[in-house]
């Protein structure tokens, strides 16, 4: 009875979820974009505080954010007050998770994994890491950004850990890059205090829309979110491994 | 544009199929994978939707790290006895 209440409850949210897609068509701009093409290119234009004219890709200097990403401008410029709630909630979490079940030392001794788990961990987890530091250093150009690629370097090591029996992460080099990261993250909105009059201002110059080095303090964040929340979700899942042995 | 079109029809009948099969499914490891299984599908919905942001974190997070974790409390609950 119970299987038959939960499936009827998906078959109604299935039925909104498809009248919800046949109804995007109508949002104004929505076929603008193109799946296939940058997303950045097409919604680069962004006026918040002045009129800063038409934005062009690769050629605008300094404009209003300097990000070409418009969610990256709007998560880590614009709310970036928000954006270092969500981390301190994020921290706190792994706070809990460790005074919870992180206590006991030992480690459980882990199943032998098998041979193609053993190989292939070997060559992914090597580009798993890069493809993470990759999405959180080109977060202002690219989607993505400090949350993803933190995760993924976080997946990286679970991958390890599932690869390697033995493998065992020294966790006091995790808990210090996180401790730097936060602090660095409040450092920066306070040099933005003392600089430009508000909190997390972004005083550094901009640059050229779509290159590397623009967007001002955009990239530093999160260079810091990514590395706070890799460290994190990292010992999170440590965490979570140790504890089978503790139950 | 009709491709897409057919393409977002297919995505969204896989996200209710998969929903069904977590749902319906006897054991709950089953459940779970098919859980991982709806999360890949909503990766491609949100791409199609042209959110290409919350489909890269979506995959990562939806269909790798939330996996991990059902699958570790499952094998801790097992350990405590439950019989699931």
């Amino acid at each position: 009875m119970r299987k038959v209440f939960a499936a009827g409850l998906v078959i109604l949210f299935g039925v909104v979820l498809l009248l919800g897609l046949s109804k995007t068509m109508d949002i104004a701009g929505y076929e603008d974009g193109l799946i296939s093409g940058k997303p950045a290119e097409a919604y680069i234009n962004k006026n918040v505080t002045e009129e800063s004219g038409e934005i062009i890709y690769g050629e605008t200097k300094d404009a209003e954010t300097g990000s070409a990403n418009m969610v990256t401008s709007v998560i880590a410029n614009y709310r970036s007050f928000d954006t270092l709630g969500e981390v301190t909630v994020l921290f706190l979490a792994a706070v809990g998770v460790s005074m919870l079940i992180g206590g006991s030392g030992k480690e459980k001794k882990r199943k032998k994994s098998g041979f193609i788990l053993r190989t292939a961990a070997g060559i992914i987890f090597p580009v798993m890491l890069i493809t993470g530091i990759y999405i959180f250093t080109h977060g202002h150009l690219t989607p993505g950004g400090g949350f993803p690629g933190g995760s993924m370097i976080a997946s990286s090591f679970l991958l390890l850990y599932m690869a390697d029996e033995k493998f065992s992460l020294k966790l006091s080099g995790f808990k210090f890059a996180e401790g730097i990261a936060g602090s660095l993250y409040v450092l920066a909105g306070a040099a933005g205090l003392f600089i430009g009059g508000y909190f997390l201002m972004n005083f550094l110059p901009t640059g050229t829309v779509g290159t590397l080095f623009s967007a001002g303090i955009i990239p530093i964040i999160y260079v810091i979110i990514g590395l706070k929340v890799g460290s994190e979700i990292t010992g999170i899942i440590s965490d979570m491994l140790k504890e089978e042995v503790s139950v | 544009m009709e491709f897409i079109n057919i393409l977002e029809w297919g995505v969204s009948i896989l996200l209710v199929f998969f929903a069904l099969a977590a749902v319906i499914s006897k054991k709950l490891l089953t459940a779970i994978v098919f859980l991982s299984v709806l999360s890949m599908a909503a990766v491609a919905a949100f791409a199609l939707l042209r959110a290409p942001d919350v489909a890269v974190t979506e995959a990562v997070i939806g269909s790798g790290l939330v996996t991990f974790i059902f699958v570790a409390s499952i094998r801790g609950l097992r350990k405590a006895g439950e019989g699931l």
